[in-house]
């Protein structure tokens, strides 16, 4: 069997299961699974320029993620009233002088002569610059989440069209990403890995403890739409007419063509990066980072500059991570800081590079789809087989009990069971890297 | 009598928490660090390995309980803490035939056995959670404290309170016979040379008839042990919670890189500093300054320089200084 046609029967195959899902379940959920794989492919294109293209371990996605949520709001979100001038500028000016704190005490680092007047000017300006900037933050903070704390008590956004912010989301990831990079690339390849894990926690206690920036665990909700309500298709005379013309009932056909808009938006982020990944690959500049990849020593003697190439190719790949993470607080219309997990965020996108083939653009989403498809159906899987297994037992017997309790967390022994399996038997992924 | 109060105060929030945190630290800290040094790669289901330990400490202390064994004023899981460690050595030996074994006989880059420990990670949670659940459990018996508040105060006539709590006596008592009875081990016996040996020079150390999956075997015994002991102590002083475990992975690296990964003393000084660091940051001054300072100074405000919800930031910025200025680490680790 060749190899675009295996290919095309791998998809086939996905295609199958979500009709399957259409037909036995419902078309909401089949195609809610298609928009969020198409997300998770977009993650996962992300992760494979990173991993499969130049070996970087990102323990980090989820933070990545995050960030392009967080420019869904301050983009899509309506700026609140009185906000900014009760404390925004405050809060602005503040972050302001906290940056040019560390800038100035780089300069000086940069500058003075080593020795321990050079390192008492820097503690100097580090402590001072601290405390002016808690003296003009902490009361902007206060106004601001003083207005309203049941609706608003934060900035809000600009109130421009949400879907502005997804390369905004990914401007905010590849920043994060320049400071990781900047200082954990170069080294051994484990410090990028513990560094990721540590701006992703500490981006998500970010959005769940600053209010004023993203309501933390309060949630910002209804983040306008780039697609219509279905309630205004409802009254539209015209859709109710149409969707009657092909014997749907107005309330199911209205759902239905919201998630096919999201769908379409979504399918073209996805060709498009898709394409530039593919060009990407196959450029002199894909074919050096792989040089990089698998003999870094060798590359690094032909002249290319690895330090560099890992900068630019992780940044990029965080880049990508942030739009997807914008398109999916899109999505739900809402972003809520607790349910960052790294489970879903990190390990799974992950899984799905590994199983779809690291280093191939094609693999890796495929490998978005079908393990999205598969993190959908696991919990009812796992229910379905504690209620199996559990059958013999008496009603109220604890053991049963307590295993259909902890079906839920059959997730995380499934997940990381599927990676070593695949690491171990099939390295290469369902499509290898040619 | 205000420079008194002053500093029990300091001690009662800062110095003795700090210690304990600190000790429970440097026992996780040097079980990255021996994993480090001997297999070569860091290993993200540490924090994990802890929180198994410690789960199955937690059901053999119920049994204890169950059956009415107590340890008289000490918590019944000092007595469960042999058994869970045979549980965990049982484990970690089963995950490196099964697992590891194959990646180090292929010779695997660092970064695969990374990856796959991450993979480890998620299924040790996910038994963790699929036994015990996902809540906090409480396992804590016996005496609660050495010296409680009131009765320091009684005792001294001062403003402060000085609490000391029995988990934080036997936290530190329990990390100083464990790394001493770790560096005996290393420095004086046998097999502690040829770990040493192995981890400074492999092919040196196999020429000289060192048996590496021997070496291998003895360096899980130990983490197993380091591991369990770590995550006992911890759920015994704060509470045992799974999540929490893998939130103290970042805090445990930070420790071991910022003492220099693969060398033991730089893990247990690795962990004060990281501890100390986290403890004064988060912690609200006003007390201590509002003793020292004459009342015309004395702060309103609370003096906490950042929340406690940011305390992982605090080993993340460490981190990031000692990668940036010293990447071997305080003392002098192993290759960048």
């Amino acid at each position: 069997m060749n190899e675009t046609l295996r290919n095309t029967a791998l998809f086939a195959i996905i295609a199958a299961l979500i009709v399957y899902t259409g037909f036995a379940q419902s078309w909401n959920a089949a195609l809610l699974i298609i928009s969020m794989g198409l997300i998770s492919s977009i993650m996962a294109l992300g992760v494979n320029l990173q991993w499969g293209f130049a070996g970087l371990f990102n323990v980090g996605i989820m933070g990545f993620v995050a960030l392009g949520g967080l420019a869904a709001i301050l983009i899509g979100m309506p700026a609140t009233e009185g906000a900014w001038s009760a404390g925004g500028w405050g809060i602005l000016g503040a972050l302001l002088l906290g940056a040019a704190t560390v800038v100035a005490a780089v300069q000086v680092m940069k500058r003075m002569a080593k020795g321990w007047l050079r390192t008492l000017v820097v503690l100097a300006l580090l402590i001072g610059g601290f405390f002016l900037f808690r003296a003009i933050f902490d009361p902007s903070v206060a106004a601001v989440e003083d207005i309203n704390p049941a609706h608003t008590g934060y900035l809000g956004g600009l109130g421009l069209p949400v879907i502005i912010a997804w390369p905004v989301g990914g401007l905010f990831a590849a920043g994060a990403a320049w400071v990781i990079g900047k200082t954990a690339l170069g080294l051994r390849s484990d410090y990028l890995a513990i560094a990721t894990l540590g701006i992703a926690e500490i981006i998500i206690a970010i959005l769940k403890n600053e209010d004023w920036l993203s309501r933390g665990v309060k949630n910002v909700i209804g983040i306008p739409r780039p697609v219509p309500y279905e309630i205004d298709l409802q009254n539209n005379a015209g859709f109710v007419e149409r969707a009657a013309g092909f014997g749907f009932d107005p309330v199911e056909a209205s759902t239905l063509w919201v998630k096919f808009l999201y769908i379409l938006l979504f399918a073209a982020v996805l060709l498009i990066l898709l394409w530039m990944s593919q060009r990407a690959l196959n450029s002199p500049w894909g074919r050096m980072l792989r040089a990089i990849r698998d003999n870094e020593v060798a590359a690094e003697a032909m002249g290319k500059d690895v330090t560099a190439r890992h900068l630019q190719v992780f940044i990029l790949g965080s880049a990508i991570c942030g739009i997807a993470g914008a398109m999916m607080t899109t999505l739900d219309s809402q972003l809520t800081p607790g349910s960052y997990q790294p489970l879903r965020f990190t390990f799974l996108i992950w899984v799905m590079v590994i199983v779809g083939g690291s280093g191939n653009n094609f693999g890796a989403v495929l490998g978005g789809f079908l393990m999205w498809y598969l993190w959908v159906m696991v919990e009812p899987m796992g229910l379905w087989l504690m209620n199996a297994i559990t059958y013999g037992m008496a009603d109220g017997y604890w053991l049963k009990d307590h295993l259909i309790e902890s079906a839920a967390h059959m997730r995380l022994m499934t997940m990381g069971a599927v990676l070593l399996l695949v690491l171990r038997f099939s390295p290469r992924g369902l499509i290898p890297e040619k | 009598m205000d420079l008194l109060n002053a500093f029990v105060a300091l001690a009662n929030y800062v110095l003795v928490p700090g210690i304990a945190y600190g000790s429970q630290l440097a026992l996780g800290a040097l079980g990255v660090t021996l994993v480090y040094g001997i297999l070569r790669f860091s290993n993200f289901a540490h924090g994990d390995t802890m929180a198994l330990g410690a789960m199955s400490a937690v059901l053999i202390t119920w049994g204890f309980q169950a059956i009415g064994l107590h340890l008289w004023v000490l918590p019944t899981a000092l007595l469960a803490l042999p058994f869970a460690i045979l549980v965990t050595i049982g484990l970690l030996l089963g995950t490196d035939r099964v697992v590891y074994k194959f990646y180090r006989e292929k010779k695997a880059k660092p970064v695969i056995f990374v990856i796959v420990s991450l993979g480890v990670t998620f299924i040790y949670n996910g038994i963790t959670r699929f036994i015990i659940g996902s809540d906090d459990k409480n396992f804590l018996d016996g005496e609660r404290f050495i010296i409680s508040a009131r009765t320091f105060k009684k005792m001294t006539g001062l403003q402060e309170g000085l609490a000391i709590k029995t988990t934080q006596g036997l936290t530190v008592i329990t990390a100083i016979i464990v790394v001493a009875v770790l560096f005996w081990f290393l420095n004086k016996t046998r097999s502690g040379k040829s770990m040493r040996a192995y981890s400074d020079n492999e092919d040196l150390a196999l020429l000289s008839g060192i048996n590496p999956e021997r070496v291998v075997m003895i360096t899980w015994i130990i983490v197993a042990c380091l591991a369990t002991t770590a995550g006992v102590l911890y759920g015994l002083d704060k509470s045992f919670k799974p999540f929490t475990y893998f939130q103290l992975l970042l805090p445990i690296f930070a420790s071991a890189i910022v003492g220099g990964l693969g060398n033991p003393v730089g893990a247990i000084a690795g962990g004060f500093v990281i501890a100390f660091s986290e403890v004064t940051i988060t912690y609200a001054w006003k007390k201590v300054l509002g003793y020292l300072l004459p009342d015309s100074l004395a702060p309103d405000s609370l003096v906490q320089l950042l929340s406690t919800d940011y305390k992982f930031a605090v080993s993340f910025v460490i981190l990031l200084i000692v990668l940036l200025f010293k990447p071997t680490g305080l003392f002098k680790g192993q290759s960048v």
